[in-house]
């Protein structure tokens, strides 16, 4: 179980939320919970074939799960995981 | 009887080592710190480029700030060689420094040889005033205010970041501030981009940007470039300045701008918002990771919405702006801790500020190259970073 923080653009998929409480042993699990729950969210964390999706960043507290055990980086309860796209900004 | 003054002078010199102006000129590229230990209105008239200056007076307070190593090599310097003898018998005999020589001769026989000369610039009166805030700071100080003032910022864009950046970094003296920015100032602008008022809709934001520079600080020099950034200027146009600061609005133009950047070793203070969220860090070339390290490759449009269809609370690009300008000067005056290697993230909301490590990636293939290995003919060519972020889903 831990704490996933919800980033601006994933927000309305998630009913407005910006944190998360969820049931899970590791980043996959946790993700997984999420995508279930949440489907609209799927298709932006996750590519077809299960992995995460290349542009989207995830980190367990302040390590990018990449340099750790990618999806199979255990998570407890004091962990916070912050799922992190890049923005651009802009008017257009 | 008492010996005269030249028999002193001779023991003392008898006692000290003496080095000639040649081998002090030889001692410039290595770690010795040299002392210039004459008077301010000497100093000021000119000195050894890359000397310290402590005047005899205020030698024994303060050489332990200036020198904290009793073995460093320290060369001790002044008019003719005689003040600096004193002073070299002060630090050897009272203090212990191990390695502390006098230039003889002076400074009068180093420009005699017709060595280089540094001539320090001095700021008006009206300066010092209006600096004295910077100047009052152990971290900034004199040096520090002349470092600003002799720095070369850009700014990639006049609007949400770009505004506030480019006030305080015009109201902190910082010489040059090169603004690209091809809009014209709208209506719905100035809702955050406060560089602009509503007598300037319709304007270029780059006139706008000068206009306003020219009133809050006519010490710095705002360069224009009414354009959009593209493969074919950008290396032009970031070429010579000191640091970047990165308000752009689009992904391929970020990608662009770090691939030149890190060709040309220029470090990037990079931000972006939206609604109530803001993301900062520094990229420095070789130095920490590039943007292309933290995202190898960016989300697809609908993962990306802009400003403009999202919305964004006018404050939060005030506040991120800010914090860009504050990297720069950091930089630019080498102090504190640049935010390189760690990517910031403000949730204005919640007013909190959390911190993930950002890695250098071995196999970027920005920056994982040598640097020497880039070839001229390939600085200025870039991969179409356009159809990079189209094509990649």
């Amino acid at each position: 179980m831990a704490t996933i923080r919800i980033p601006a653009v994933l927000r309305n998929a998630v009913g407005g939320a910006r944190e998360l409480t969820i049931e899970g042993a590791n980043v996959g699990e946790l993700l997984n919970v999420v995508t279930s729950t949440y489907p609209d969210t799927r298709d932006q964390i996750f590519g077809p074939g299960g992995d995460l999706n290349r542009y989207v960043n995830v980190y367990v507290n302040d390590e990018d799960v990449r340099v750790l055990r990618g999806l199979d980086t255990a998570v407890g309860e004091k962990d916070t995981l912050v799922i992190l796209p890049a923005m651009a900004g802009g008017d257009r | 009887m008492s010996p005269s003054g030249a028999e002193v002078l001779r023991q003392i010199k008898s006692r000290i080592d003496e080095i000639d102006p040649a081998e002090v000129r030889a001692a410039l590229d290595s770690d010795a710190v040299v002392i210039d230990v004459r008077e301010d209105e000497e100093w000021a008239i000119g000195h050894i480029p890359g000397a310290v200056h402590v005047p005899k007076s205020h030698l024994e307070g303060r050489i332990e700030l200036t020198a904290p190593d009793r073995d460093q090599r320290v060369i001790l310097y002044c008019a003719s060689g005689v003040r600096s003898a004193w002073a070299t018998r002060t630090l050897t005999e009272d203090f212990g420094y191990q390695r502390v020589s006098s230039m003889a001769g002076g400074f009068k026989l180093w420009k005699d040889r017709d060595y280089e000369v540094e001539v320090p610039r001095s700021m008006t009166a009206e300066q010092r005033d209006r600096y004295s805030r910077h100047l009052l700071l152990p971290e900034v100080g004199v040096a520090g205010q002349q470092r600003l003032l002799d720095a070369k910022v850009l700014l990639l864009g006049a609007g949400g970041l770009g505004s506030p950046a480019a006030l305080y970094l015009a109201a902190a003296g910082v010489g040059t501030l090169g603004i690209v920015d091809s809009d014209v100032v709208e209506v719905s602008n100035l809702q955050r981009q406060v560089l602009h008022n509503t007598e300037r809709v319709g304007e270029p934001k780059v006139e706008s940007a000068k206009a306003t520079i020219a009133a809050l600080n006519p010490d710095v020099d705002v360069i224009t470039h009414q354009v959009r950034l593209g493969p074919e200027n950008v290396m032009e146009i970031i070429s010579g300045y000191d640091v970047i600061v990165d308000g752009l609005d689009n992904f391929p133009s970020r990608y662009l701008v770090n691939d030149a950047s890190v060709r040309l070793k220029v470090p990037v203070v990079s931000a972006a918002i939206l609604g109530f969220d803001g993301q900062l860090s520094v990229f420095k070339p070789y130095d920490g990771p590039c943007y292309r390290c933290l995202f190898p490759v960016p989300p697809p449009a609908e993962l990306a919405p802009s400003c403009g269809t999202n919305g964004v609370v006018g404050v939060l690009p005030g506040t991120m702006g800010l914090l860009q300008a504050t990297e720069a000067i950091k930089l630019i005056l080498g102090i504190g801790e640049p935010a390189i290697g760690r990517l910031l993230m403000y949730d204005a909301l919640a007013a909190t500020l959390t911190e993930v490590k950002v890695r250098r990636d071995p196999n970027c293939p920005v920056c994982s190259r040598d640097p020497e290995e880039i070839t001229d003919e390939e600085m200025g060519v870039f991969p179409d970073y356009e159809a990079f972020c189209a094509g990649v889903h």
